[in-house]
């Protein structure tokens, strides 16, 4: 008991040295940031940044995220301070964090850090941001080695998506919509990224950006074998002028997004390995034959998803 | 040496009927003639462009009839379609449809079969009815034309909380607020070539009195003109149109206010050849927008409404400072 004591003393020790020793780096707006310790007290205000603080280990040390951030469990529960443009100024600075994540494009940057609040601006857009973003994490969170597991056991899950599926699901074209004015996510998205590696053929080119607006005769054009869209979406897709006529439709392979799946596929988080899985999903039952629908009707909450 | 209303009109037409080709020519990929005998082609040309072409123009023909009413009822030269708060209805309508979808297993059914143009057509002629009972009737103008600010600024509040509490449709939101030709099928085009039909006689109809009306309220009633009538059947038609065209394609800026503009600039009309010819300008303007949209980044699409807000905005711009050149003149 004694000799434990005297082990551990010097050990608790350094690990409090660790602990105090100030932490600086730089984040996605340029701004160089110091931290006097590794920060106790987390608010994030983007899910996927929650979801990565989680799956580095640290949920518990999170105190309270935006309306959007719903996974893992343990974030419902936790304060809701709104979204990155609605943010609940006097709530956020009531909880007293050591550090706020948020996105570049949240209005409230400014204010924080008037109020003398640590801010950190993450902006996880395409895969290997995703990976700086979980590096940049590990710093803050003094988890390093947890941050580099993080990321190759992501990219190991992707690999393995795309290494079990069949010949007859690789090279097939897609139509992935993320609205329907409509918007795509071309080969230039982290979903296209996600697609390409699993052997898609995207039709919208990477030239077009991440998320171009389409002339919707452009995917009449195209006839895509296979189309991903949001249960929201889905119901008028094939109303669309013209639109009956396409492969996917005619030879029903629509691959309807309930909305939990949704929230996996549109956050470039930790969960990007599952949002490989889910397309690999797709892509199989497309192989085989018509993909069913979802079962059950189409139910949102009223806060929105993300 | 001026052209009559009738050389203008055919003018107007034939310059429609060119903007129909060049629109059944131009498509995601840019040029691409017709005379390919794909069947693919043809089906795109059918289906989509057509239809697409067409439904442009009649929209902006129904804005431009709109426009051209509340400038002659309201005898105020910045009246547009959206001024009973059309514009606020049909975004409320189509803001609170996308909140519901999803809410609950009825709801998502219901929301589903109104739909988005069915939404945006209710949202735009409750919109307007609200401002009539607001206003008391329409015994007044001033007071009407206030109530349709107020319901405008008020409806539009409730589409932007709803819009924040459900972040999901913010994106569906905005491109409705610009305007989109996109989806416009055989079904839309039915139903806006309906809406003319129904409004263009009633308010050619009523274009006389409107010309008594210019002369001020009471020499109109001194000429035998019945204001209320007048003033009622006018706002029908005028939100008739307005919401058929907004239900279809969103709200697309301008059109409705620089069509009359337009054809005035070209010479003093009468209302019977204002109601005629703004449609026909409005028409084609917003036909040209529509070829711009898709074709100036294809295969990506500009929001027509920026378009038009553009073409509208520096057209009217230059017209007002010709216009200053000349009255500076003068003097």
């Amino acid at each position: 008991m004694k000799l434990h004591t005297l082990l551990a003393a010097p050990l608790l020790a350094l690990a409090a040295l660790a602990q105090a020793a100030p932490i600086t780096l730089k984040d996605d707006r340029g701004a160089s940031i110091t931290l006097p310790r590794v920060p106790q007290r987390i608010v994030s205000l983007l899910p996927s940044l929650t979801e990565t603080v989680c799956e580095l280990g640290d949920c518990a040390k999170l105190v309270g995220v935006d309306r959007f951030s719903n996974f893992p469990e343990r974030a419902q529960k936790l304060p809701k301070l709104g979204g990155l443009e609605d943010t609940a100024v006097e709530a956020l600075v009531a909880l007293k964090p050591d550090v706020v994540l948020l996105g570049v494009s949240a209005r409230i940057i400014d204010r924080l850090e008037s109020l003398g609040l640590k801010v950190i601006a993450l902006e996880p857009k395409r895969m290997n941001d995703v990976e700086r973003v979980i590096g940049k994490l590990g710093e803050v969170l003094a988890r390093p080695d947890e941050a580099r597991r993080l990321w190759n056991r992501i990219d190991g899950h992707i690999s393995q998506s795309a290494a079990t599926l069949p010949p007859a699901a690789r090279g097939l074209t897609v139509y992935y919509e993320v609205d329907s004015a409509p918007y795509a996510a071309g080969a230039a998205s982290f979903m296209g990224e996600i697609l390409t590696r699993l052997g898609a053929k995207n039709i919208v080119p990477p030239e077009l950006g991440p998320f171009p607006k389409l002339n919707p005769e452009f995917v009449v054009r195209a006839d895509p074998q296979i189309i991903m869209v949001g249960q929201r979406s889905a119901p008028s897709l094939p109303q669309r002028p013209g639109w009956t006529g396409l492969r996917a439709v005619k030879n029903q392979r629509l691959c309807v997004w309930v909305p939990a799946e949704s929230d996996v596929l549109v956050r470039p988080g930790p969960r990007m390995s599952e949002a490989a899985a889910l397309m690999a999903r797709c892509l199989r039952q497309a192989a085989a034959g018509p993909v069913p629908l979802p079962t059950e009707a189409f139910t949102a909450p009223p806060g929105g998803m993300r | 040496m001026t052209l009559g209303t009738r050389g203008r009109a055919a003018l107007l037409l034939a310059l429609g009927a060119g903007l129909f080709v060049l629109g059944l020519t131009i498509g995601s990929t840019g040029w691409s003639p017709l005379t390919s005998a794909d069947e693919g082609l043809r089906q795109i040309l059918w289906d989509i462009r057509a239809p697409r072409s067409l439904g442009a123009w009649l929209a902006g023909a129904l804005l431009a009839l709109a426009g051209a009413i509340g400038q002659g009822l309201f005898r105020n030269p910045l009246a547009d379609p959206y001024l009973l708060g059309s514009s606020a209805g049909a975004s409320l309508g189509l803001a609170v449809m996308l909140f519901f979808l999803g809410v609950s297993p009825a709801s998502t059914v219901l929301a589903l079969r109104v739909g988005m143009t069915g939404s945006a057509f209710i949202g735009s002629v409750a919109a307007v009815l609200l401002t009539l009972v607001l206003a008391r009737g329409v015994e007044q103008t001033l007071r009407l034309l206030l109530a349709g600010v107020i319901v405008g600024v008020v409806l539009g509040s409730g589409t932007a909380l709803l819009t924040l509490i459900n972040l999901d449709v913010m994106r569906t939101m905005q491109s409705f607020m610009l305007g989109s030709t996109g989806f416009l099928g055989w079904n839309s085009v039915l139903v806006l070539l309906a809406s003319l039909a129904l409004a263009g006689p009633v308010a050619l109809g009523c274009s006389r009195s409107l010309d008594a009306l210019s002369l001020g309220e009471a020499t109109a009633r001194s000429l035998g003109v019945r204001l209320a009538l007048l003033r009622l059947l006018l706002v029908a038609a005028m939100s008739l149109s307005t919401a058929a065209a907004v239900a279809q394609c969103g709200l697309i800026a301008f059109v409705g206010l620089v069509a009359p503009h337009l054809v005035r600039s070209w010479g003093n009309v009468t209302h019977g050849a204002l109601l005629l010819l703004a449609p026909l300008t409005g028409g084609a303007l917003l036909l040209a927008a529509d070829v711009a949209a898709r074709w100036l980044i294809a295969p990506q699409e500009l929001p027509v409404g920026i378009i038009t807000a553009l073409l509208g905005g520096s057209y009217l711009l230059w017209l007002m400072h010709r216009r200053h050149a000349s009255l500076g003149a003068k003097r």
